[in-house]
Order: structure tokens, then C-alpha cells, then sequence
């Protein structure tokens, strides 16, 4: 892989500075007043949170929607990105007359805990030594996330969640969120997600960790103060999850056995296949966008994500009277969160006698379809929050349908 | 399999081109109450009893066609099947659970019946009754199984596994120790026949039969 190391070296000192001052959003601040108390019994203050904001709050504060991320997502939700120059990830269901309609929500995305984008994470600077934390930063948890994020509603002045909404590690939050505030959370709607993080899932993320951490720029988590930037393995990382996010029948439509700009094979190690190049492509500039502790951060904190377990080991008991309503969406090609997972959230949610709507959609377009053109998705989603929004009582912001 | 039902429900429409079976099942439904609709298709009966009743309303349906269509129009319907899935409520969770023209194309009719009755403190449930006359009529002048408007599939491709009538529904009842709390038969034009007449009279002319049941106290 021609990862160019000069390009690789302004990527991950770039990364540094937006960790700490990122670009495009606003910045929560919590000093020593306020410290986030960890599931791993430590306490972290100073700390940070970046978001966006998108539409207006309206005066009786009832329409915020909050947007949960998934693992390599971020707060650019729905503005270019400043670092990739791409559209916000999730344009095709936020905006204007979208689904999740800018001009009747509120809409808040933060980037989570752990990340690199702003929000506190082991690229920022710790306050102690003035360097970036690298591994001294403490290991966080999916309720962490969120724990945080409830700090900054509270920043922000608001107290009730019209709704929670997101797809893969964003569903994971969502789910904590309904557990954790069930009565700030009045709709939630967590996308192609489980409320464990399978075996096979643990697996492919230690993959992905072994790979970064296999890396010998990787210096045990200390590149920022060496020098060096473990971009080989973040790439080979991101390349083997990326697999997981597609379906066999997504690669073979996209790619088949097809050549990349030559005739015939090279009887060498090139990238001969489209699907070699592509994925290439992914890693190399995934590097220039991510930092590889987060990356490990990130990871732990899916594999960590038990909702039963917390519960006692009866999932039924972290949703025990819950008065959100819920909408659960699986996708029948997604293997990384497949169906049953959905099922097993559907089937807590009935025993804990709780309002929910649970539609699986058909595409082969893998567990990645939750951030793609899937009409019967937008369909859904916009059933779902007008019916709420009917019974919260909403008072549209605007007019259209 | 509870198969989706759509196609086997009369289209008999009132006026107001609601379905008179429908209608007839959302006046047994109190206001504002808690129901689960088991086999709800595309809605329509839930959607008639949020409009009319206020009610607090979730369904089950097994066509994933029928339960997108519902979660689309707002409604709150999971994919599932009555047969397996009714299991995971717990009890008393609603206030009515109903089964409409479902209940022969259960695998365990009378399991579904008592999970209805666990679940909910009342059922209610419409069958298309196979005692009635034209139903009798073919299989004993012509020497086939019967083909209905109400049941019109063909004995090889149907969804239908256990047909019974409305002395037989009765029976059962009595059997599980369930409480009939009201009976209705509805003839051939979606009409209820004459109340008063005799549980005979019913079984010999009425195409579907609707029932509210509830626990033996």
C-alpha cells in the first residue's frame, strides 16, 4: 500500500490539532466543576465535547433530535466535512423535507466520547502533561458516550429528547439512552444495532486492534510524541471492518472479479481486483481522517456494550416501564448485526410491555445500507416521528407534509 | 404459520367504507383502552381504532410488506407470528387482543387462544365459520372442498390448516374455561344476523362469526 508518509505525517498532526480545536462545530467545555465519572471508576475533567447543531429549538424545547454516530462517524452529520470535503453522512435522511426534517427538529450531533474529532479522546491534549493522552487515556464505555452527551443536553438547556436516532455504535446509544434517561428520551430509533456486541463482532475489532497495534509506528500508543504514525495498520484495520459493513452480494455487484485498469492478472502482489483497490482505497484515507488510538478506544467500548448485563442479565429490566416508544430496523444483508440481534431488542421491548415498531428492510447492501438511498428506510423513519410527533403534540415549524 | 390474512377478509364496506367486520370488532374495543391487533395486515383495524377509540394500539403482523406499511403510517407493528411470538408478552399487558380471520390459519389455535387470554383481559376474535350452509352445501352435493368468497383458496394452497365452526369455536371455549362475554354472526352481506336466534340458526347462516371473550372469574 503507497501510504504517502510526508501526506501521513500533516494527517496525523492535523488530527492532533483537530482533537483539540476542531473545525465546523461548537465546543462544550466541562472544567473541574463538572467531571465525567467512568464505568472504569475514574473520574475525567477537564474535558470536551464538539457538535453541530442543525434547525431551530423551539421555545417549549420539544423538538430536539439527537444524532448518534457510529464508530468512525463523527458530528458532521449534515454539513461538508471539513476534512474529507464530503457531504454530512447522513444528508440522504436530514435536511429540508428529509425524513428527519431540519425545518421541525432540532437536530444535535456530538462526536462521541473517545473520538477524534473534538470531542475528548486519547488524540487530545492531557491536561496534566500538555502531550496527547495516548493510552493513558481511561477506557470508556458505550454509557460513558452517553453519559457525556447528557451533560451537554444539560449545557444546552435541554431536558427532554423528542428523539434519539442511530445506526450501528450510534444504535447502541440509542438503546443506552431509552436504558439510562428513559424519561428524557420520548422516541428512540436505533438502526442495524444489538444491545450486545456479538463474539464474532469482539473478534473482527481485535482484528482490526492487532493490526494497529502490530504496527511498529505504532511505539505502544506514544506516536504523537515519537514522531511515527501507525497508518499501515490503521488502514489494514479499517480495510477487514470495511469488509463487515458490505454484503457478498454488494462486493460481487459492485466488483465482481472485475481487473483494476489492466486485462489480465499480474502474477504479482498488485492490486489486480477493483475490490483490492477499493479497499485500499478505504484504508489509505480512513489514515488521513482517523487517529489510531481512538480507534482502539472505540472498538473496546462496542466490545464492552452488555444492556443485559447491566440489567441483571435480563435485558426486559433495563427497558422495565420505559415510556419511550420505540422503532427498531434491521437490514435482511446486514451480518454484522443481523436480524435475531433486532429481534432480541423487539422481543425485551414487548416483555417490558413498551410501545415498539419493528420493520426489517430488504437490501444487499449489508449492514452499510443505514447510511445509504434506502427509500422504504426514509419511509419508515418519517412514519415513525410523525406519529410521534402527533403524540408529543409537536407544533410543526413548518406547514409542509 | 400465521399467514398474512389480508386477502381472506370480505370486503364488505359501510357507507363510510370502513369494513363492517372491522366495525363491528373496534364498538366491543372500550375508549382508550390497551390492544394488541395479532395479524393486523396493513393496519386498517388499528388505525380505525386510534381514530374512533383513542385506543393505545400495537400490532403483529407476518408479511414484512404489511408491517413496513404500518410502521410508515405511524403505527406500532412489529414482524412476528402469532404462533411463536405472542409467547414473549407478558400478562396482562393490554386491555384486548385481537385476532381477526387468523385464527384457522394458526398451526396451535387453542394455544393462541389461551396466550390471547394471559396476555390481555379480553379477546376478541372473527373466524370465517365452516358450518355455513354454502360451505356444507358443496362439500356434500358436489363432493369438493368448499370454495367461498370468505375462504377462496384452493385446498392445496391454502393458508387455512384449521377451519372450524362457530359450535365448535363455542366448544372450545368451554373447554379452555373461557368466558364468551358477546357473540356476533354475520351473514353473507357482513350483516349481523338476529340476536336472539338459537346457536344452530348461527352455525347454519352465518358466514363468520365474531367473538368477546374474557378469563372465567
Amino acid at each position: 500500500m503507497n501510504v504517502n508518509p510526508n501526506q501521513a505525517d500533516l494527517a496525523r498532526d492535523q488530527i492532533v490539532r483537530d482533537a483539540d480545536n476542531p473545525r465546523d462545530s461548537n465546543i462544550a467545555r466541562f472544567g473541574a466543576d463538572k467531571p465525567l465519572t467512568l464505568d472504569a471508576g475514574v473520574e475525567l475533567s477537564p474535558f470536551q465535547i464538539a457538535y453541530t447543531t442543525y434547525g431551530t429549538l423551539n421555545a417549549d424545547r420539544s423538538n430536539a433530535v439527537l444524532i448518534c454516530h457510529a464508530l468512525t462517524g463523527d458530528q458532521h452529520v449534515n454539513n461538508v466535512h471539513p476534512v474529507t470535503k464530503k457531504n454530512g453522512w447522513w444528508e440522504t435522511l436530514i435536511g429540508p423535507g428529509k425524513p428527519i426534517d431540519t425545518e421541525r427538529y432540532f437536530i444535535v450531533c456530538a462526536n462521541v466520547l473517545g473520538g477524534c474529532m473534538g470531542t475528548t479522546g486519547p488524540a487530545s491534549t492531557n491536561p496534566a502533561t500538555g502531550k496527547p493522552w495516548g493510552l493513558d487515556f481511561p477506557v470508556i464505555t458505550i454509557r460513558d458516550m452517553v453519559r457525556a452527551q447528557a451533560m451537554l443536553l444539560d449545557h444546552l438547556g435541554i431536558e427532554t429528547l423528542f428523539a434519539v436516532i442511530g445506526g450501528s455504535m450510534g444504535g447502541m446509544q440509542v438503546l443506552q439512552w431509552a436504558a439510562s434517561y428513559p424519561d428524557r428520551v420520548f422516541a428512540a430509533l436505533p438502526i442495524a444495532t444489538a444491545t450486545r456486541h456479538s463474539a464474532q463482532n469482539i473478534a473482527f475489532h481485535e482484528v482490526g486492534r492487532q493490526a494497529i497495534m502490530a504496527d511498529p509506528e505504532w511505539k505502544g500508543g506514544r506516536y504523537h510524541l515519537e514522531g511515527t504514525n501507525p497508518r499501515r495498520g490503521l488502514a489494514v484495520a479499517r480495510m477487514g471492518a470495511h469488509i463487515t459493513y458490505l454484503s457478498d452480494a454488494a462486493l460481487h455487484r459492485k466488483f465482481g472479479r472485475n481487473f483494476q485498469d489492466r486485462e489480465k492478472a499480474t502474477f504479482s502482489f498488485d492490486a489486480d481486483f477493483q475490490v483490492e483497490s477499493y479497499l485500499r482505497h478505504q484504508g489509505i484515507s480512513f489514515v488521513e481522517r482517523f487517529d489510531a488510538n481512538s480507534y482502539l478506544y472505540l472498538t473496546r467500548a462496542m466490545d464492552y456494550f452488555d444492556l443485559a448485563a447491566d440489567a441483571g442479565g435480563i435485558l426486559a429490566n433495563a427497558f422495565r416501564d420505559t415510556p419511550t416508544r420505540f422503532c427498531v430496523i434491521s437490514f435482511t444483508s446486514d451480518w454484522l448485526f443481523p436480524t435475531p440481534e433486532s429481534r432480541a431488542i423487539v422481543h425485551a421491548l414487548n416483555a417490558a410491555k413498551a410501545r415498539v415498531s419493528f420493520a426489517e428492510i430488504v437490501t444487499d447492501k449489508g449492514h452499510d445500507a443505514f447510511l445509504l438511498d434506502e427509500p422504504e428506510m426514509f419511509a419508515i423513519v418519517r412514519g415513525f416521528l410523525d406519529g410521534a410527533g402527533k403524540a408529543r403534540g409537536l407544533p410543526w415549524l413548518s406547514a409542509k407534509k | 404459520m400465521l399467514m398474512s390474512n389480508r386477502k381472506l377478509k370480505p370486503q364488505v364496506r359501510n357507507g363510510s367504507d370502513a369494513r363492517v367486520d372491522l366495525m363491528l370488532v373496534s364498538d366491543m374495543v372500550e375508549r382508550g383502552a390497551k390492544v394488541l391487533d395479532v395479524g393486523c395486515g396493513d393496519g386498517e383495524l388499528l388505525q380505525i381504532l386510534a381514530d374512533t377509540r383513542n385506543v393505545d394500539g400495537r400490532g403483529i403482523e407476518l408479511s414484512r410488506e404489511g408491517v413496513n406499511e404500518c410502521v410508515a403510517k405511524g403505527l406500532a407493528v412489529i414482524q412476528g407470528d402469532a404462533d411463536t411470538d405472542l409467547a414473549d408478552y407478558p400478562d396482562d399487558a393490554f386491555d384486548y387482543v385481537i385476532l381477526s380471520q387468523t385464527l384457522q390459519a394458526t398451526r396451535q389455535p387453542r394455544v393462541v387462544l389461551e396466550h390471547m387470554l394471559r396476555i390481555g383481559r379480553h379477546a376478541i376474535i372473527s373466524f370465517p365459520n365452516f358450518g355455513h350452509w354454502t360451505v356444507r352445501m358443496q362439500l356434500m352435493f358436489q363432493g369438493h372442498m368448499p370454495q367461498t368468497d370468505i375462504l377462496p383458496y384452493s385446498w392445496y394452497d391454502t393458508p387455512n390448516i384449521h377451519h372450524c365452526t362457530i359450535k365448535d369455536f363455542v366448544q372450545l371455549c368451554q373447554t379452555v374455561g373461557i368466558s364468551i362475554d358477546k357473540a356476533v354472526a354475520l351473514n353473507a352481506w357482513g350483516s349481523p344476523l338476529r340476536l336472539n336466534a338459537p346457536w344452530w340458526f348461527w352455525n347454519m347462516f352465518g358466514e363468520q362469526g365474531v367473538f368477546l371473550l374474557s378469563r372465567k372469574s
